[in-house]
């Protein structure tokens, strides 16, 4: 216990010095906040069902249309991958299923999650529900713009689905697009196909830019009075940085689809070397592919954490409410979120080592690869001392909780295999790589997304899920989804390549087919039980518990709404004003085992509240 | 900023203050617009599109096996007899540089509620703009009465002609939003809209002269990069 009070002084030593920020010394009031920099932001009331619902610039009302649409091409995907494991297991049954739609379906299976399912639904659902009640603003700083950002991505998402119905169907060269194959005949969907996805691709860009700007500005420019950058909640935190790498990545995915659009329509040869196709020369020559998996992955792999750091900062939130204990470590979380940003920028090569490029390039990006796992094994440890010692409540979202952690942690180790070019390079193009992102940027964010739907679903529709059908929901993803991915490992191990419509009469046959047989079973039994969620929304929609207001006692300034589900303008007549951070949980002397951010510190003194 | 106040808060020079501002509450940057706040990052945002296009220009030099036709030829205009290099380019230079000034010029006499020299000087802006397109305009068509094609070159590497036509050309429709917007605000600020504080047509938002700063500062960037774009095509 004496070190938890020598840290206390500390951070009371730094916060009396730089939080109060400029010197308010004048006033002995403890509960004097700084008066208002800026004025009440001026809001457009829709009037009409349409600008109420469909062209709303209420970003809670955006929030849920993007949270909606996203769900709903991940449906697709997940159906994706139905069809590529009936292939895979039961061939057989899979008569329908030619090659070439295997390549279509792992395709669009790919960048559905990805871009269309997790970026969207994290950044676009979460970040715009969640950013402007967190942080104390009316809503986004640019309303409309927040509109026209979720009408892109409705634009995006039919044009990508469109290419379902070109000739030549969606394109089949595998969710990176590589050059040359991907626009040279031979390929499926090698006309139409792959425009449209690039063009999908640069609409979906366009959108994101114009909602990320809200996200930033928001972040920077509209916190409420008395909300430091250091009193935000770390779901904050998340999205922002993510947000950040986004605006920096996304620009190498636009230049990189523009590129190859007019490779394929203009015939430049930006990406094309020299190329012989059934014994004739191309006009194709001089051009570089290697660039173009340079511009990919520097977008690409930031993006692995466009989608984990908003679940880092979520996962984060959730597991301090519901073990009714502060985080563990704030700050060393902040940075870490920030240091991962910064370190993802420096490590895309990895994805590369078989490639062909230099030897030293390799070396020096298995270094960077490594050094991320240090601020990321910070994050596992703060969220293991978080629940170390806490009140636990083991309800449905505790268990996404920790079926998040086990699951990341899982991931991450194999992370650390294919960080390191020896090792990566006999392991490239298998099943352990499937096996490896599954885990760490599929399943570990999905079961954030699933403990976030659980714990605010009160607060959007006013009602609770079901927890019964919570758990029964949780249990067949959590061991279904182990079912499916631990094998994966091993059939890697056999040197098993991935994007193989079938095997042949290859030697992995025997050991694999049952295997493959099991994965895909347990994959239809998850994919399935994910309906489990659809019909506990439809129906806690309607006969659901009322929620009430702030149903889980948590401190951050969502809950603290005049009315549940918030209104537009959230907060009514008055902004609130934040005094603390939001994790003063089980305080030792306070009334209550919660604390929340607009309590003053008059109604505190004899508790040990932190000072932040 | 020296003359900004804001109330119970004191401001600091230097690295101390600057950190004392990010960590206080409310807003980082302080006294800054929304708007202008938002136009910067979608700049940064923006200069790491362009940076994605000159870095895969320079590889794409590097690597094609043809040689890379010389730009001082390429680029030469035929004028009285003799050929100089990049004349016209730098009289498109010239024009772009002097409308960043008018533009600097348009947010000074904004902010002063100068409605007519403010208006003037927009104008003035956006016809330096046009002025420009229209000479990149010439020089495309010339180029193309040449047979230089995106896919193909009778100069040398077919890379030149693709990167040329992609790259000027997204600049150049960076400078052609500008223009239009340029003309829409030169309306706006003769028919008063920024002195009356009318809503906008879309966003419904009270317009201010402050938005002409932020227009400024993307037609500042759309300059430097085309200084950039100069840099790499016209003179390596």
């Amino acid at each position: 216990m004496s070190e938890d009070n020598n840290d206390k002084i500390i951070i009371q030593s730094q916060s009396s010095e730089s939080i109060s920020g400029g010197g308010s010394g004048s006033t002995t009031d403890i509960d004097y906040v700084r008066p208002a920099e800026v004025g009440d932001q001026d809001l457009y009331h829709g009037h009409s069902f349409i600008t109420k619902w469909v062209f709303c610039q209420d970003a809670k009302v955006i929030g849920v249309q993007y949270f909606l649409l996203a769900t709903f091409t991940g449906i697709i995907g997940l159906i994706l991958s139905w069809l590529m494991r009936l292939q895979l297991g039961f061939p057989e049954l899979a008569s329908f299923m030619t090659a070439e739609h295997y390549y279509q379906f792992v395709t669009m299976h790919g960048m559905i999650m990805v871009v269309y399912f997790l970026t969207a639904l994290f950044l676009g659902g979460f970040g715009n529900f969640l950013i402007p009640l967190m942080v104390g603003a009316r809503d986004m700083v640019f309303p409309y713009l927040n509109m026209v950002s979720f009408w892109m991505f409705f634009i995006a998402v039919v044009v990508l689905l469109a290419s379902f119905f070109v000739p030549g169907g969606p394109t089949g060269s595998g969710w990176t697009l590589y050059p040359p194959q991907s626009i040279l005949e031979g390929t499926p969907g090698s006309g139409m196909g792959i425009l449209l996805m690039c063009l999908s691709l640069i609409l979906f860009v366009a959108g994101f830019t114009m909602g990320g700007l809200n996200y930033l500005i928001t972040v920077l420019q509209a916190r409420t009075r008395g909300m430091t950058l250091m009193r935000m909640p770390l779901t904050v935190w998340g999205i922002f940085t993510a947000t950040v790498l986004a605006m920096l990545a996304f620009p190498a995915l636009l230049v990189g689809s523009l590129m190859m659009s007019l490779d394929k329509i203009l015939g430049t040869s930006f990406f094309m070397p020299t190329i012989l196709q059934a014994g004739e020369v191309l006009e194709y020559g001089g051009g570089s592919p290697i660039l173009f998996q340079h511009l990919f992955w520097f977008f690409g792999h930031p993006e692995v954490y466009i989608v984990a750091l908003p679940a880092f900062g979520i996962i984060s939130d959730l597991i301090s409410v519901h073990s009714r204990k502060n985080i563990f470590g704030y700050r060393m979380m902040v940075w870490a979120i920030v240091v991962i940003g910064g370190l993802s920028f420096f490590v895309w090569a990895h994805h590369m080592y078989v490639s062909g490029m230099n030897p030293w390039f390799g070396f020096f990006f298995a270094t960077t690869t490594l050094i991320i796992a240090v601020p990321t094994a910070m994050k596992v440890y703060n969220w293991v001392l978080t629940l170390w010692r806490g009140n636990i409540r083991l309800n449905t979202v505790m268990l996404w909780c920790l079926g998040f952690i086990v699951t990341f942690v899982n991931g991450g180790i194999t992370g650390i295999f294919l960080g390191n070019v020896t090792v990566d390079v006999p392991l490239s193009d298998t099943y352990f790589v499937i096996a490896h992102f599954h885990m760490v940027m599929g399943i570990a964010p999905l079961m954030v997304i699933m403990g976030a739907v659980y714990h605010w679903f009160p607060l959007v529709t006013g009602r609770m899920l079901s927890e019964k059908l919570g758990k029964w929901h949780f249990w067949f993803t959590f061991l279904g989804a182990y079912s499916i991915y631990f094998p994966m490992h091993y059939l890697g191990f056999i040197g098993v390549p991935r994007r193989y419509f079938e095997m042949y009469d290859s030697p992995y046959v025997t050991s694999a087919v049952g295997m493959n047989e099991f994965i895909s079973t347990a994959a239809f039994i998850v994919g399935a039980a994910q309906f489990i969620l659809i019909y506990n929304i439809i129906k806690s929609l309607k006969t659901g518990k009322p929620a009430g207001k702030n149903p889980w006692q948590a401190n951050s300034l969502e809950w603290l709404t005049p009315s549940v589900p918030p209104e537009h303008g959230n907060w009514g007549d008055r902004l609130p004003v934040v005094h603390r951070w939001p994790y003063d949980y089980s305080v030792p002397g306070a009334k209550e085992d919660f604390i929340t951010q607009t309590t003053p510190p008059s109604d505190v003194t004899n508790s040990e509240v932190e000072k932040t | 900023m020296s003359d900004l106040k804001i109330e119970g808060y004191e401001f600091k020079p230097g690295y101390r203050g600057m950190a004392e501002d990010t960590g206080s509450a409310q807003t980082m940057f302080k006294g800054v617009h929304w708007g202008k706040a938002m136009m910067w990052i979608f700049l940064l945002s923006d200069t790491f599109i362009f940076s994605c296009f000159l870095i895969s220009y320079m590889k794409g030099r590097g690597s094609t096996p043809v040689e890379w036709p010389n730009p001082s030829e390429v680029f030469a205009l035929h004028v009285g007899g003799v050929d100089v290099p990049l004349l016209l380019i730098a009289i498109m230079t010239f024009v772009l540089i002097t409308s960043s000034g008018t533009m600097a010029l348009a947010v000074k006499y904004g902010y002063e509620k100068n409605r007519k020299m403010c208006g003037w000087l927009i104008l003035a802006t956006a016809i330096g703009g046009l002025t420009f397109v229209g000479m990149q305009a010439f020089e495309w068509s010339k180029l193309i009465h040449e047979g230089v094609r995106p896919w193909e070159n009778p100069f040398g590497a077919k890379q030149f002609g693709s990167f040329f036509f992609m790259i000027t050309g997204f600049h150049g429709t960076h400078v052609s939003i500008g223009v239009i917007f340029l003309f829409i605000y030169a309306y706006k600020t003769f028919a008063g809209h920024y002195d009356e504080r009318k809503r906008g047509w879309f966003t419904s938002i009270k317009g201010d002269y402050v938005e002409i700063e932020i227009l400024g500062l993307y037609w500042h960037f759309v300059d430097l990069v085309w200084v950039f774009i100069f840099a790499f095509f016209y003179l390596w």
